[in-house]
């Protein structure tokens, strides 16, 4: 079942199209718009934004019985969801989608790992464009969160900001003049915002140098993730760095902090590890790139562990300039695609660690 | 580590464990606020004076523990999960939980940034207030006290603590049929 055919968890939604049938992109996640690079793409392979809100007048997810859950659910699907939603809006109940399915949307960033394995009632409505999603009883009532490829925060904040205000006209958000919006997580109240960047920094690992990202975050109040944020560890060199203080100061520097002085920061560290690299000895460099080319072109099995590690590898043969052959847009797109429940899709094989599903998977890519 | 006081970021020095219902709640509290709560009494003592308290019945056998009256949660709990149970808590526990959030936010106290439209009003009066409350402090200090009398009134005519305003909000919701039980 895919999640579309899942269907709408009821109440009709005031602009869904939940019965559209139309299946979800397998090649769409971090990158939309392959003619338009999106901006640093070359260290960021990502932006999110995230809203936590809760409706007033109801116990939080931790403390709701299932029908309060399920009365939730139902508000947030009577409401308009605009900005990005205006072009179709899917929901999925998430309780009654197959497990695969569930993993899939994970893999895709638009539901959180403790959302697959929850119980209780809730739903995600994707945008069809798939940049924006809405959590509907995650930790939080309501978590709205926005991706786009590169670093791309201060767009995906007006967005983000625009959809918050919208959402308002419909659902009453509980809000403390002092503590600003609150959470069920003391520590996320105020804002309710985490930003974050995708980081991919092989250079800054391979001279070990990695301690001066960790020291930076440390000194800049900043979390640092794996791959699929929270609670999941670093695949081949990504990691993402995310706000802590979200009370006490604005969205709007917050944002433009992050934006403008933070993962520039990040950015200006990883490329002149590579600057460094390539001066010392691009024949070592280049022998790391293309060696990695040709066990992905050749190999018979290939773990995830081992996909992403060779991918980053080429991702920082194609973002230097060293690799030509394969474009950032394919690296970038099997990322995602070597991952379980998308190569399960994919492929037909079972969902689980096929090592011979993924590595044909990808030789036939990269033919 | 060092265990903090409950509704401070101060080192906690009394510590309380109660059982009801078989139920344990601990309670860890810095002197200050011991003295508050009635668990010790400021200035000399000792078992002597305990015993005598006791005897006065001014020392009470039991403590009921504190719990939100709308979701029932205690701040215990709270900690525990690391999850307030409904926003009522963050009124509950004003003192408690905002405590905890300066520490977890490097200091910071108050909201600054968007807000509700429904809340514009209250994040007017709050502004209003704090800066009387900073106006009064001022005056006291400089011993202007005519002034202070003044300011002091006007605080009073915006209705006292800024939890206060909150409850506006959850009497609103209460009205409107909301979906608590």
């Amino acid at each position: 079942m895919t999640p579309s055919e899942s269907g709408s968890t009821g109440g009709g939604p005031a602009n869904s199209t939940p019965s559209s049938g139309a299946p979800l992109h397998t090649s769409r996640l971090v990158r939309i718009d392959d003619t338009q690079p999106p901006p640093d793409a070359d260290c960021v392979l990502s932006s999110r934004i995230r809203l936590a809100r809760n409706l007033l007048g109801f116990h939080f997810v931790n403390k709701a019985s299932p029908p309060m859950l399920a009365d939730v659910v139902h508000r947030v699907q009577s409401a308009r969801l605009g900005g990005p939603f205006t072009g179709g809006v899917r929901w999925v109940n998430v309780q009654a989608t197959a497990a695969g399915d569930r993993l899939l949307l994970f893999e895709r960033n638009l539901i959180s790992r403790p959302f697959v394995e929850a119980q209780h009632p809730r739903g995600v409505a994707i945008s069809s464009d798939e940049t924006a999603s809405v959590m509907v009883n995650e930790e939080d009532h309501l978590r709205l969160q926005m991706l786009a490829p590169g670093l791309q925060l201060v767009p995906l904040a007006e967005r983000m900001f625009a959809l918050d205000a919208e959402l308002e006209h419909a659902l009453e958000f509980a809000f403390h003049p002092r503590f600003g919006y609150l959470t069920a997580c003391p520590t996320n109240v105020g804002t309710g915002m985490r930003i974050s960047a995708m980081l991919h920094l092989p250079a800054l690992r391979l001279l070990e140098e990695l301690d001066k990202v960790q020291r930076a975050a440390k000194d800049l109040h900043l979390a640092v993730r794996g791959f699929h944020g929270e609670g999941t560890d670093a695949l081949g060199d990504f990691f993402q760095v995310s706000n802590q203080v979200t009370l006490g100061r604005s969205e709007h520097d917050i944002v433009e902090e992050f934006s403008s002085v933070i993962v520039p920061r990040f950015i200006a560290y990883e490329r002149a590890a590579r600057k460094a690299l390539l001066e010392r000895d691009a024949a070592s460099l280049d022998d790391r790139i293309y060696r990695a080319l040709g066990i992905l072109r050749t190999c018979r099995l290939l773990t995830l562990d081992e996909a992403i590690k060779f991918l980053s590898r080429l991702r920082l043969g194609a973002s230097t300039g060293r690799l030509t052959e394969v474009p950032l847009a394919l690296i970038d797109r099997l990322l995602l695609e070597v991952q379980p429940a998308h190569l399960s899709r994919a492929t037909g094989c079972e969902l689980g660690e096929d090592r011979a599903a993924r590595a044909e998977f990808v030789r036939r890519s990269l033919r | 580590m060092q265990r903090l006081c409950d509704c401070c970021s101060n080192p906690a020095t009394v510590h309380e464990t109660l059982v009801e219902n078989g139920v344990k709640t601990e309670v860890h509290l810095c002197a200050e606020h011991a003295v508050e709560r009635g668990l010790i009494v400021p200035g000399p003592h000792g078992p002597a004076l305990v015993v005598a308290k006791l005897l006065q019945g001014q020392v009470p056998a039991r403590r009921a523990v504190k719990t939100c009256p709308t979701c029932g949660s205690s701040m215990q709990a709270i900690r525990e999960a690391g999850l307030a149970g409904c926003p009522l808590c963050y009124r509950h526990f004003d003192e408690e939980l905002g405590a905890l959030i300066t520490r977890a936010q490097g200091g910071a106290s108050v909201h600054v940034g968007r807000h509700p439209a429904h809340a514009a009003e209250l994040v007017d009066r709050a502004a209003l207030r704090n800066k009387l409350a900073r106006e009064l402090r001022e005056a006291v200090s400089r011993e202007e006290y005519e002034r202070a009398a003044k300011i002091r009134d006007r605080l009073q005519a915006l209705g006292g603590q800024a939890s206060d305003a909150f409850a506006e909000i959850d009497t609103s919701a209460a009205e409107e049929g909301g979906a608590l039980p």
